[in-house]
């Protein structure tokens, strides 16, 4: 007991390089913490990924169409549930500023909302979608955002299907848990085709991905190769895979950017090693004829090193405890912010999980290095130092 | 009178684990500092080259990218008659029709795929872009499915190589050659022959039409005469203004995450310099005494505890800056989310970046090092000298 105590003393001896130093600690950890926060935000859309549901898509790139008619032919197969068209839409909410940036995609309106589950929607609202041609569901997290209510009319400017484009907001879904992403907007796929058939009759009838939904999970890739083999050397082949690694794809494009942000979060622990490193040198360079004098009394070298590397540790627990408090209200802060760059911005588990190895980590090896040399030096040499 | 040089430099070496600690963390946080600066300097110098202010894009009306465009083929052979428009040997117009797709190749190392461009153009494609160079293999035969890659596709995808064939759009295409677009974002794209891949992939349009201007100043005279052409409801944009608007959101993301790391590591930094200052001081404040006894004045005193920690700093700068321009090395190739394919660029190091590193480190010194340094040239002889 009194060895912690010694500990605890300790620290607040330098009140002034303690405070700067857990100052640091708590800097590094939370920066630490966010940086992980957004890595893992990077990959929220992968993480409401359903094993149900495959996307087939045409095998050139996305940028291709698929022909309308698969459908019927995927919803033949055997173990397939449900088809349904999606189309990226790709329009321009009032300006390009990215927070008016938002996800828009053409669905099968009479099917979409029953292969999403996740998606909560209220019966009445969902019917009244059905029913207008130009009606459009909004998720409530883009709905709190732009301020849309059912009965808005939301006036989206469209780049890859040109022309102004007018839809009705009709309901409002919302999520079923913390990891659904509600920023999308979707509306009838046949509002899309029908004025496809009128302005540009060439890019009608034309899919951009089938969301299949498949009664088991464990059929997944046998399915998506009987899907793939149907349209084996056709005009326009297919290639079908898991909605997670669908959306892992498009994580995948921008992985690089994603290492380097979990490389420099790993560099920041770096940095506060070397600070935390520094201070218990230093600690213990002026201390060492105290060492001295404690083995002198009879305390053993472990004894010595250990009211080192304890002092080391409390303070990067001390400092680490306060940096993940002080990750929440960041995080809040930061989503609040940024909200429309990351839908699903939360602390997992992990990451607090990482915080607290990271400061256990820093907090052992700083204090390894001087308590090695304050249990060595001898007596005669530790009383004759001069800090 | 001044303190001695030689004395400051004395100070740093005898505390060799706290300098290299200090020196070190510092060192990092100029290194990150400076690679973000050289990124954002790398995807701007690519989108730059990319282009010529000779040159100008026309797109179909809304389309912020290639990919969403469609010009008829009707309009872009009106385009070629407009007076504006350069015109070579024989008179004949230097116009590129051109169709742009994506097709997703695995990477090299990862093996996941990326979004590629490819780029059908005639002949005068080439010729329009004149920093493009061939450095392998011969340039594509218009009329045959021959293509060529550029330099960042042969080195960081699978099955690019010379003789390869890519499937796509139900054929094969053979790679003949690869090409060198002086770092230009053309690093990152696969060229071959426009009528070949409008066939193949079934199109009756071309993407984007781009034309040779008899010069940069007759922009300001074509942008109007377009605009006035009921026929012709093209937007006109200037190739590198095009280039540059297009990976906009990618720049402004690179350099807010930049400044966002920036702050935070430099916090770190100082505090780090700030406690190897403060013991400094408090280590040596018999020291300190003694000086003033000897007759130094408090400002020659504060004068070299700042010089200790601008020291300090400029080492660790100087470290961080040479560890950073080893990363010119490297070519980082990501999408582009506003034209949704990838993107190589390496990092680029200016005078200014070099200048604005330093500077900043020595900032760090400055603000860790100065309430230290106060405190020291504050000490009372008669306190300080008691203390020791």
């Amino acid at each position: 007991m009194y060895y912690l105590r010694l500990v605890f003393k300790n620290i607040f001896r330098h009140k002034l390089r303690s405070l700067l130093t857990l100052a640091g600690l708590v800097v590094a950890i939370l920066a630490f913490g966010l940086l992980q926060t957004v890595v893992h935000a990077w990959y929220a859309g992968s993480d409401m990924a359903s094993a149900k549901r495959l996307i087939a898509r045409n095998a050139v790139s996305l940028v291709f169409p698929l022909p309308r008619y698969y459908r019927d032919r995927i919803k033949a197969i055997d173990g397939v549930t449900a088809v349904a068209a999606s189309n990226w839409f790709g329009g321009v909410y009032k300006d390009m500023t990215p927070t008016n940036f938002f996800a828009q995609f053409g669905v099968d309106h009479e099917n979409f909302f029953d292969l999403y589950p996740e998606f909560g929607t209220n019966p009445e609202e969902l019917l009244a979608f059905k029913k207008d041609r130009r009606g459009a569901m909004v998720g409530r997290l883009l709905a709190d955002q732009h301020g849309f209510k059912v009965g808005d009319v939301v006036l989206v400017k469209g780049t890859i299907y040109p022309g102004n484009w007018e839809f009705t907001v009709r309901g409002v879904y919302e999520p079923r848990d913390d990891t659904t992403i509600t920023r999308q907007f979707y509306f009838h796929w046949d509002y899309l085709n029908e004025e496809m058939r009128l302005r540009t009759p060439r890019r009608a009838e034309q899919v951009g991905v089938f969301v299949i939904q498949i009664a088991d999970g464990s059929r997944a890739a046998e399915i998506s190769q009987v899907i793939d083999q149907e349209f084996r050397n056709s005009l326009a082949e297919t290639l079908t895979e898991t909605e997670k690694a669908f959306q892992l794809s498009f994580i995948a494009q921008t992985e690089t950017i994603i290492a380097a942000i979990r490389i420099v979060s790993f560099v920041v622990i770096l940095i506060i090693f070397a600070v935390v490193a520094n201070t218990m040198a230093m600690t213990a360079r002026e201390r060492l004829a105290e060492y001295a004098t404690l083995k002198a009394l009879g305390f053993a070298p472990a004894f010595v090193a250990a009211l080192i590397v304890g002092e080391s540790l409390m303070i990067t627990a001390l400092g680490g405890s306060l940096g993940i408090l002080a990750t929440f209200p960041a995080a809040a802060g930061f989503k609040a912010t940024m909200g429309s760059m990351f839908p699903v911005f939360k602390v997992t588990p992990e990451t607090v999980a990482l915080q607290v190895a990271a400061a256990l980590v820093v907090g052992l090896l700083a204090g390894i290095l001087p308590s090695l040399r304050a249990a060595r030096v001898k007596i005669v040499d530790g009383l004759r130092h001069i800090g | 009178m001044k303190i001695p040089f030689a004395y400051v430099l004395r100070n740093l070496w005898t505390r060799k684990l706290t300098t290299l600690l200090t020196a070190g963390g510092m060192a990092l946080v100029v290194f990150v500092f400076a690679a973000v600066l050289m990124l954002d300097a790398g995807l701007r110098k690519t989108l730059v080259s990319t282009g010529s202010m000779d040159n100008a894009i026309l797109l179909r009306p809304a389309a912020q990218t290639e990919i969403q465009s469609a010009v008829y083929r009707d309009q872009a052979s009106l385009v070629e008659t407009l007076p504006e428009v350069a015109r070579g040997e024989a008179g004949v117009p230097l116009v590129s029709k051109e169709t742009i797709v994506l097709i997703a190749i695995p990477k090299r190392g990862s093996g996941k795929p990326a979004n590629l461009v490819v780029r059908g153009m005639p002949a005068m494609g080439i010729r329009l872009r004149p920093q493009v160079a061939m450095i392998d293999g011969r340039m594509f035969r218009p009329g045959t499915s021959e293509v060529v890659v550029g330099r960042a596709i042969a080195e960081g995808f699978d099955g690019t190589g010379i003789g390869e064939k890519l499937r796509f759009a139900g054929r094969e295409w053979t790679i003949v050659g690869s090409f060198d677009g002086a770092k230009s974002g053309f690093d990152s794209e696969i060229w071959g022959d426009v009528e070949q891949m409008l066939q193949a992939f079934r199109r009756t349009a071309y993407s984007s039409v781009l034309v040779r201007l008899a010069g940069a100043d007759r922009f300001g005279a074509f942008k109007a005469r377009v605009a006035a052409d009921q026929r012709l409801i093209l937007d006109v944009k200037q190739e590198p203004l095009f280039y540059q608007e297009q990976s906009k959101s990618l720049s402004t993301f690179i350099s807010y995450l930049g400044v966002a790391l920036s702050v935070i590591f430099s916090i770190g930094a100082m505090i780090g310099a700030m406690i190897t200052m403060y013991a400094s001081v408090a280590s040596r404040t018999g020291e300190i005494g003694t000086l003033r006894a000897l007759g130094f004045r408090r400002s020659s005193i504060l004068a070299a505890f700042l010089a200790e920690s601008l020291l300090l700093a400029l080492a660790g700068g100087a470290a961080g800056l040479a560890l950073a321009s080893f990363l010119q090395a490297l070519t980082i190739t990501t999408m582009n989310w506003q034209s949704f394919s990838q993107l190589a660029f390496g990092f680029h190091l200016t005078p200014s970046i070099a200048a604005s590193t330093l500077a900043f480190s020595l900032a760090m010194g400055l603000a860790g090092g100065f309430l230290p340094s106060v405190r020291a040239a504050r000490l009372e002889i008669v306190d300080a000298l008691r203390a020791a």
